[in-house]
């Protein structure tokens, strides 16, 4: 599955009650591309990344990752809802940053990042230890290891939560407005590990109000408005000279 | 427009003003109430450890007796027996009444609002009972006398243990309930399976909201085990009771059971606060202080002078 995109939607439909969240939804994400999303509250950039691991699920229209159904499998031309087991599973190889960070209070920093590796893929405690550790390193926290979440600070705790998604080794990364909850100052260093990741060839897409993060480390940069997408493109060239009156209106308002 | 003070401020450059020494209000009326109700309580205390009839010499007799110490033994394993049920029961309760099976949530409703709605002391009567409507039970050709089955003990374990699992269902899920949902959908993005998400992340936080009515359960428990007295199971009250009646000095025996009982709530108590301090890990900054820490401290500060300007000791180059 070298050659196909990490992630495909076709004309996804998702709506909560009355509410049409999601209205034909058409991407594609290739493999070690950084796709940023843009658009104005309440537009269902975070249903959309719902849906991709399955924590919504999506009333009509197709969503692939990596070449599979999310969520079914097709035999014929019927679709069978995954077991609880196979879901979690599919999840596990999807990592997700929150607006809110969501880290485990109860747990160290440490404790927080080889969870997951011990419980759902079963690894050694000593191995995940070792490389929890590595990865707190990587994302700059080897002091804090055994700090819990309420000691550390915002940006501190999104790094954390950016080292549990990726103790699973995961094949994707989500991020849901990973900085929109940080004091200003607190910004740069979690956009420099997200920085990092991009060039080391994780395939992510971001929804984010992070314009100069979008024109750096963005390969495609998608603008969603009223639950479709109204333009995509090269980052670049959407902030310059976007073709639609609606992106338009939005830049102005949020550059 | 406000003008800074110019200039360096004199708390910057200048020496650090007196500490303010000043006279208190006094709250007279607090102290003169505070001794009417004293001595009242004193009266009251006085009254009853003097009354004429009274032989506190009975009551150092019968404190150490072998047959209390058994109904002490008793009591705890009531006490551990029935909260064990109530506390398991209770946890499956409140997970079956949240989960999004109507059945299951529809069946738990039902157990809460039977067992919640009849009378412990009921309950006790009734599996002490079973054996009048129902005298075997079994699966197939197996059959087991109920009598043999539940016995005056088991049939005050299960009263009081089934009746506190719908307690403690109720407070379970107000536990659960008060964990955010952003942590089962961390959980649940991370790969967990729904009871992994229970068991790991939503159980452990909701414990913190769960302790402290259970310390409230146990310690109630602990007292209302005495009413496995009616079907004679011999604890520490039936034990009180029973030699009250022997030996006539039934008020001296009242105070032996209640001395006892005071005791163990008292123990409770002070394993309620450390088992509250250990899930409280994550949630507070820094944990609480043991008492047995704050008072170290209390004295430590005492003893300690006001921050001097200079060191009590003159430092000497000792060690060069
Ligand atoms: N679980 C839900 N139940 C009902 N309505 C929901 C639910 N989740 C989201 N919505 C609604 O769907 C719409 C889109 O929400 P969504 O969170 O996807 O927007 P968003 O683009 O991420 O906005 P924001 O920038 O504010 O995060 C909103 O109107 C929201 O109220
Ligand atoms: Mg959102």
């Amino acid at each position: 599955m070298a050659a196909g995109p990490m992630v495909k939607a076709e004309a996804v439909y998702k709506s909560f009650g009355r509410l049409e969240v999601l209205r034909g939804i058409d991407l594609e994400v290739a493999p070690r591309e950084v796709m940023c999303v843009i658009g104005p509250s309440g537009s269902g950039k975070s249903t959309f990344l719902r849906c991709i691991n399955h924590l919504e699920k999506i009333d009509a229209g197709r969503l692939y990752v990596d070449g599979e159904l999310v969520g079914y499998t097709q035999r014929g031309d019927r679709l069978y809802e995954l077991p609880d087991r196979e879901v979690c599973r599919k999840r596990s190889e999807i990592g997700m940053v929150f607006q809110r960070f969501n880290l485990f209070p109860h747990m160290t920093a440490l404790e927080n990042v080889i969870e997951a590796p011990l419980h759902v893929k079963g690894e050694g405690r000593s191995a995940a230890a070792e490389r929890g550790r590595k990865l707190l390193e990587r994302v700059g926290l080897a002091e804090k290891m055994d700090a819990y979440p309420n000691q550390l600070s915002g940006g501190q705790q999104q790094r954390v939560a950016i080292a549990r998604a990726l103790a699973m080794q995961p094949k994707l990364m989500l991020f849901d407005e990973p900085t929109s909850a940080l004091d200003p100052e607190l910004v740069g260093e979690v956009l420099d590990v997200m920085r990092g990741l991009a060039a080391d060839g994780m395939t992510m897409i971001v929804v984010t109000h992070e314009m100069g993060f979008a024109r750096e480390a963005g390969d495609t940069l998608v603008f969603m408005d009223g639950g479709v997408i109204v333009e995509a493109g090269k980052p670049r060239d959407v902030l310059a000279n976007p073709s639609h009156e609606r992106t338009r209106l939005f830049l102005s308002k949020v550059l | 427009m406000t003008e800074i003070a110019s200039g360096p401020s004199s708390s910057q450059g200048g020496r650090r003003p007196e500490a303010i020494k000043a006279v208190p209000v006094r709250h007279r009326w607090r102290w003169v109430s505070a001794a009417l109700v004293l001595l009242f309580a004193f009266g009251a205390i006085y009254t009853v450890a003097t009354a004429p009839l009274l032989r506190w010499q009975t009551f150092s007799e019968y404190l150490f007796q072998g047959l209390i110490f058994d109904g002490i033994r008793l009591t705890l394993v009531l006490t551990v027996a029935a909260m064990v049920i109530g506390i398991v029961l209770g946890i499956v309760l409140a997970v079956m009444r949240l989960s999004p099976n109507p059945v299951m949530s529809a069946l738990a409703w039902f157990y809460i609002w039977f067992f919640r709605g009849t009378p412990v002391l009921v309950q006790i009567f009734f599996w002490f009972n079973l054996a009048i409507i129902l005298p075997y039970v079994g699966v197939g050709g197996f059959r087991v006398s109920t009598n043999l089955l539940i016995t005056a003990v088991m049939a005050a374990i299960f009263g009081l243990g089934f009746n506190e699992a719908a307690y403690m269902a109720e407070i379970v899920r107000a536990g659960i309930i008060s964990v955010e949902h952003g942590q089962t959908e961390a959980a649940q993005a991370l790969g967990m399976t729904r009871l992994q998400v229970m068991r790991r992340i939503v159980l452990p936080q909701a414990m913190r909201v769960i302790i402290p009515p259970t310390g409230n359960e146990t310690i109630s428990m602990l007292k209302t085990t005495s009413l496995a007295f009616v079907a004679s199971v011999p604890e520490l009250f039936t034990r009180a009771d029973q030699i009250g009646n022997f030996n006539f000095r039934y008020v001296e025996l009242l105070f032996v059971a209640s001395f006892w009982y005071l005791l163990m709530t008292s123990v409770l108590t002070v394993g309620q606060y450390y088992l509250e301090r250990y899930f409280a890990r994550g949630a507070a900054r820094e944990l609480p202080p043991t008492p047995f820490q704050r008072f170290r401290r209390l004295l430590f500060t005492y003893r300690m002078p006001l921050p001097a300007a200079e060191p009590a000791v003159p430092v000497t180059s000792e060690h060069r």
